[in-house]
């Protein structure tokens, strides 16, 4: 395997072959924000809060779906990529109804951590107060599409972790939605094999353990990532 | 149809307390109204949400008794499990209602009217408030502040928040009372028990001068409703409801909280906005009843407590059946403090208030649910309905503040009666009708401004609708 070396934020840095951008960062011990990424199943760069700048080239790459290139300079907190992350921010907060006060995870959300890093006091696009129902058809899990962000990370999973394949995605745009299988109420799903992964890996409140309140929903990473571990590389480690 | 109106959420926090004084022929008081705020708003954007978010939600109906909202809320999500929560968990909601009974009540009696009559009604108003009673008796107002923190202290260490604690969840609640809460709370008592004490002995020599206020201020028959312990005393979560008339008599008993709307109904008139809560079997007119303090003590058989029970032999004595002035509230506040302080001792001694097993678990079995508490204010209902999966469909919730408006208007009109000569909107009129409105300590955040006095706007009009004066204070 050959390396590639690269810098990032004044650090000379080395890389594998088809390492990304975030992963170089990473092993560094470079903190690059990210929303939509997720250890252990494959990126699809829907966030953009993982934009990095790259010298010489105009436009801001996403860390986690650009690959490192050789002699490469990255920058990864500039004031122009703290600016489009807030934008990108404030644009997710303002497309479904975040209520961060009432929500089952509040105080346990990427997306408010993010929101709080990133010195968002408040809103400056019109919120778009759009009507989103809750499914809480599942005996043991609900699905609150106003605070789904459409990072997908529950999809993957489902998919390529479960392989159960029940979760998906329907629509275009804002008006784009998690469905279960022919967008039937969840606790209809058949292909549903409850193994809650979906809402282990959820970063927001949209997916919960049903009868959660206030607060209450802890997104259990660390089994997400103990399964992941024990797939890949075939060590169980607790 | 009820006329709904959207209370700008900006009107509730800077608004006025809007009061109407109506005129007939002769130019004498027929009537007044005060206009509240209605929380319409809450009840409409709590559809679609999972019932089990409800007491999170609800809490922050109100500033001022989220715990209230968060409690009856609890229970109604306990009607739609049809659980009967854990013994422990049954115990620290309760415990945790009489922090929130003693924090309001303390923050009524001494920030909000003390002032009144301890420093004289027509003290300017600019000292007439929780700083003048500092500048005249700073060791009174500093008790008084931190009886109030004993209560928010009860709240946070159950809640760990003083305001907003989403701790109480459909089935029980969320984390136990500690042996560290238990000793402070433990050690606090006797100190708040001290200045209850004080209070007391202090009104009972302000009732001495001021039988006129006990006369004028809202002094009418009416009917009385609260809850009721199954044995009849005093009871502040749980329980049954009970309706006394005047004479306090008891006229209904035991009442299902969940059959409220067979006995409650809910009159809308062209002068208001606001629906005005009756006794149903005597209908509109015959069926105004107040709640609150002053209706928990005039329904109740006993207190339960041996100092409570004490005062509220004296109590009694101030009525000819029940206790039928609004005055008096402040003074059934106090014996209610006398009783949560008591309460609270014997719960701190019962072993099974450290317990652990604090949540009952169910799924939906019922599709409506009700759940009732006391509020500080008085009787407040949560009526749910939600779909086979939880989800909500309809909210209807009771507040005391409306159930009180009806009253509220009889003692405006009253004091008016009164204190209103030659059509002239004066200060000492203002003076007294705001105090009259204290009395019930309804839940606006305009009548809440501890320092200074309550923003009045007081309307008079004409037999023919016709504005005849109007002033506006701030
Ligand atoms: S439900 Fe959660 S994990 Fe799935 S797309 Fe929405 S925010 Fe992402
Ligand atoms: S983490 Fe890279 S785009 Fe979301």
């Amino acid at each position: 395997m050959c390396a590639k070396t690269l810098t990032i934020d004044g650090n000379e840095v080395s890389a594998a072959d088809d390492a990304t951008i975030l992963d170089a960062a990473t092993e560094a011990g470079i903190k690059i924000p990210t929303l939509c990424h997720l250890e252990g199943v494959y990126d699809i760069g829907a966030c953009r809060l993982c934009l990095v700048e790259a010298v010489g080239i105009p436009k801001l790459l996403p860390a986690c779906t650009t690959k490192v290139v050789e002699g490469m300079n990255v920058r990864t907190d500039t004031e122009r990529i703290r600016k489009y992350r807030r934008i990108n921010l404030e644009l997710l907060f303002a497309e479904r109804n975040h209520v961060c006060s009432v929500c089952v995870s509040n105080n346990h959300c990427e997306l408010q951590t993010l929101a709080y890093n990133h010195g968002m006091d408040h809103v400056r696009y019109d919120y778009l107060f759009p009507k989103w129902a809750v499914d809480t058809t599942h005996p043991r899990y609900g699905m609150d599409h106003n605070r789904c962000i459409l990072c997908t990370r529950c999809v993957r999973v489902c998919w390529h972790v479960e392989g159960a394949g029940t979760l998906n995605t329907a629509g275009r745009g804002a008006r784009s939605q998690i469905i279960a299988d022919l967008i039937q109420p969840w606790g209809e799903a058949d292909s549903c094999t409850s193994c809650g992964k979906c809402v282990m890996a959820c970063p927001t409140g949209a997916l919960f353990q049903r009868g959660a309140t206030v607060g209450e929903m802890e997104h259990d990473r660390e089994k997400l990532e103990f399964i992941i571990t024990a797939r890949e590389k075939k060590q169980w480690i607790p | 149809m009820a006329k709904h109106i959207l209370i700008d959420p900006v009107t509730r926090i800077e608004g006025h307390a809007k009061i109407s004084i109506y005129l007939d022929d002769s130019g004498n008081v027929s009537d007044a109204e005060f206009h509240v705020v209605e929380f319409r708003g809450f009840e409409k954007f709590c559809e679609g949400r999972p019932y089990s978010e409800m007491p999170g939600i609800c809490g922050r109906i109100c500033g001022i008794c989220p715990v209230s909202h968060l409690l009856a809320s609890a229970r109604a999500g306990d009607a739609i499990m049809a659980v009967a929560i854990p013994p422990t968990a049954d115990k620290l909601r309760r415990l945790m209602n009489l922090g929130q009974l003693i924090q309001s009540h303390a923050l009524s009696f001494f920030h909000l009217s003390s002032p009144d009559f301890l420093l004289g009604w027509d003290t300017p108003p600019q000292t007439r408030n929780v700083f003048g009673l500092i500048a005249a008796n700073p060791e009174l107002a500093r008790a008084g502040i931190r009886l109030r923190q004993f209560g928010q202290e009860v709240i946070e260490i159950l809640g760990g928040k003083k305001i907003h604690p989403a701790w109480a969840v459909p089935g029980g609640v969320r984390s136990s009372l500690s042996e560290q809460g238990r000793a402070r709370i433990l050690n606090w008592l006797p100190e708040a028990n001290a200045t209850t004490n004080t209070a007391l002995e202090l009104f009972k020599r302000v009732l001495d001068t001021h039988e006129r206020e006990v006369k004028i201020f809202g002094n009418f028959p009416s009917l009385f409703m609260g809850l009721v312990a199954p044995d009849g005393s005093w009871e502040h979560h749980g329980g049954k409801v009970r309706f006394v008339d005047s004479s306090r008599n008891v006229i209904a008993d035991q009442l299902e909280p969940r059959d409220y709307a067979q006995y409650i109904g809910e009159a809308v008139h062209s002068f208001s906005y606001l629906k005005s809560p009756y006794y149903r079997p005597l209908g509109d007119s015959e069926g105004m009843y107040r709640v609150g303090p002053l209706a928990r003590l005039n329904v109740c058989d006993r207190m339960g407590t041996p100092r409570a029970d004490k005062e509220l032999r004296h109590f009694r004595s101030l009525g000819h059946g029940a206790v039928t002035s609004s005055f008096l509230y402040h003074y059934a506040r106090l014996i209610e403090l006398v009783a949560c302080l008591e309460q609270i001792e014997q719960y701190m001694a019962d072993p099974e208030i450290l317990g652990g097993d604090l949540r009952a678990d169910a799924g939906i079995n019922q599709l409506d649910g009700v759940g009732v508490s006391e509020a500080p204010r008085g009787t407040l209902f949560h009526h749910y309905t939600v779909d086979g999966s939880g989800i909500v469909q309809r909210v209807n919730l009771i507040i005391a503040t409306g159930q009180n408006n009806l009253a509220m208007n009889r003692t405006v009109a009253q004091i008016a009666r009164h204190y209103l000569h030659d059509n002239q909107i004066t200060e000492p009129l203002l003076n007294r009708v705001e105090a009259g409105i204290r009395c019930y300590d309804p839940c606006l955040s305009c009548s809440t401004h501890a320092a200074g006095q309550m923003p009045l706007q007081v309307r008079l009009v004409g037999p023919g609708g016709e504005v005849l004066s109007e002033t506006s204070r701030d």
